[in-house]
């Protein structure tokens, strides 16, 4: 048991609100109070990340899962209409599949990490804080394009991918649109629209 | 001049030792530095957020002024002397309002908003660079960093717009929540184009690689000029400032997302807005008008016999920032709101083509001699 100081008291209480969250997200009755409980498990992820000295990734995480991701999300979930009742019916015949999965994730997950640090006998050294000036960021972004760059770049092409075909997929035009081309209102002039009709203002007296 | 500073000093190296010595009485030796940590950096943080909170109050007073001289008005001008009192007088009167809660509205959600909302447009400020030694925390990835936290201040307007539990607040939230995020893809692409320029994700760094001999000429805003375009119009879309105001939208959804909100809980909205405006518009003095440098190149500053005209201070960015926020003010004088199919067409089909082009054709140029940024 190692000893309290303030990095391990801040990792428990990171750690006990990140454990909190997860179960509110699985747990609460609103599916928007879910979302946002969520957004608080990555938030205090990134906090953890950031005590691990991987402060690239928590920031990522922040920016990507956080400001973006979870927004999209927020965004749909906000606008259904889900009766989550009508979802709970069913919780007890989805249980033994769902516990099965769950017990086998928890089998496997304890599995790795037992047979890693059996290996040197459950003592660890603590790893050498690094110096001040060692950049995270620039570490990662010299292995994704030099150690790493053909997944890197495949991934970035599965990715594209996915983008156009989503696109291809959702995108159709409604024929009673009344979508203008921008150009052409752009290049609209007065002679188009207004026509200017000389004529007396009275009619001549017969 | 040491006469008065000097006694100041002792006094307070005074009361840091008091304060030390009482913090290791009540904490212990181990927590103690921690805490006294916190304590300084929580004196730090006041130092930068009290005056920011004045120039929020004073921003409020000079949009009302300058669009009041844009329109051929006065302007308020019976609260003190020429006005000057009015931002008091708004505060004192929201501070004393009731805060009403709507019956159906998600208690805790609606109270939490807008302090979801202020809280990124304070926490941003942490990195911000004001001269070369005053940065509160100098991380090596600030830039990153003021991208993450200000990409969460959406949160405080999506949850306002659902909680209160009225459609034109929702409408309100779910229209903010479309542009933030479709805005900010354009503006993440137009600071890639900065830091390939700066060669890093400090903005002190940033800031120190646009400094040179010919002053104005050295900032990249020459350079990078598509890329300070869309950042600057961006960062309008990002605060939800008008031309972009569509959330707000008092003609068609009344006031949009804090259409339920009074008193205090509407005031931090309103700060959060203003400190996000201040924010952008420092930002953009950092990144692109080469922060605290002077635009005074120092061969015409020696010739002219003013050599200090050529150094770095403190008032160029306080300049700089005053003419991007005014600039802010004078959209607002001066364009009519988009329509909302437009803004998405030009955050979408305009910018982010014209930032990925751009890109391209940055980074073809820096592998040619016809780069002179370099330091």
């Amino acid at each position: 048991m190692a000893e309290l100081n303030f990095q391990t008291f801040i990792f428990y209480a990171f750690s006990a609100v990140l454990v909190g969250a997860s179960v509110g997200v699985i747990t609460s009755r609103n599916p928007v109070h879910s979302a946002l409980l969520l957004v608080l498990a990555f938030f205090t992820s990134a906090g953890l990340w950031i005590q691990l000295q991987a402060e690239f990734l928590a920031i990522a995480l922040v920016l990507v899962y956080v400001g973006a991701v979870m927004v999209l999300f927020l965004f749909v979930v906000m606008m259904l209409d889900i009766n989550l009742e009508k979802l709970r019916k069913d919780f007890w015949s989805y249980l033994p599949v769902g516990g099965l999965v769950a017990a086998l994730l928890v089998l496997e997950m304890g599995w790795i990490l037992w047979s890693h640090f059996s290996a040197d006998g459950f003592q660890r050294e603590e790893p050498a804080p690094l110096p001040a000036d060692y950049s995270n960021t620039k570490q990662l972004g010299r292995l994704i394009y030099t150690v790493y760059v053909y997944p890197f770049e495949i991934a970035a092409v599965i990715l594209l991918v996915a983008i156009v075909a989503a696109i291809a997929l959702t995108l159709r035009h409604r024929k009673e649109s009344k979508y203008i081309d921008p150009a052409r209102q752009v290049e609209v002039r007065r002679k188009d629209r207004v026509r200017i009709v000389s004529m007396a203002s009275e009619k001549k007296p017969d | 001049m040491n006469a008065v500073v000097l006694p100041l000093v002792n006094a307070g190296a005074w009361a840091w030792g008091l304060l030390g010595a009482s913090v290791v009485a009540v904490f212990g030796q181990d927590f103690a530095p921690y805490v006294l940590y916190a304590i300084k950096t929580l004196i730090l943080i006041m130092c930068i957020v009290v005056p920011l909170m004045l120039c929020v109050a004073y921003l409020t007073l000079w949009e009302r002024k300058l669009i009041g001289w844009i329109q051929v008005r006065i302007g308020p001008n019976r609260v003190g002397p020429l006005g000057l009192l009015q931002p008091i007088a708004d505060g004192l009167k929201l501070l004393v309002k009731e805060i009403i809660i709507p019956a159906g509205a998600s208690k805790f959600l609606f109270v939490i908003a807008p302090m979801l909302a202020l809280m990124p447009a304070l926490a941003a400020w942490a990195v911000v660079p004001f001269s070369p030694e005053l940065v509160l925390a100098n991380i090596d990835a600030s830039l990153l960093y003021i991208l993450a936290i200000t990409s969460m201040g959406v949160y405080g307007i999506i949850i306002a717009g659902w909680a209160s539990n009225s459609k034109y607040a929702f409408i309100g939230a779910l229209r903010s929540a479309a542009q933030i995020v479709s805005y900010e893809i354009a503006m993440g692409f137009a600071l890639v184009g900065v830091l390939m320029a700066a060669q890093s994700l400090n903005l002190g760094e940033i800031v120190m690689s646009q400094d040179g001999r010919y002053g104005v000429l050295n900032w990249f805003f020459i350079p990078l000029f598509p890329f300070f375009l869309v950042y600057l119009i961006s960062g309008v879309a990002e605060t939800n400032r008008a031309p972009f105001d569509v959330a707000e939208g008092e003609s068609e959804i009344v006031a949009g997302f804090h259409v339920e909100y009074s008193g205090m809980t509407f005031a931090l909205f309103f700060l959060a807005e203003y400190a996000n405006m201040i924010l952008v518009s420092t930002l953009c003095s950092i990144l692109f008008l080469g922060g605290w440098l002077s635009p005074v190149p120092l061969v015409l500053a020696e010739s002219i016999g003013l050599p200090w005209l050529a150094a770095g201070n403190i008032g160029w960015l306080f300049l700089k920032l005053f003419m991007v926020v005014s600039s802010f003010l004078w959209f607002r004088a001066t364009f009519p709101r988009y329509r909302y199919d437009q803004i998405m067409r030009l955050g979408w089909k305009v910018f982010i083509p014209v930032t990925i082009v751009w890109i391209v054709v940055l980074g073809a140029w820096m592998q040619t001699p016809l780069w002179v940024w370099w330091k």
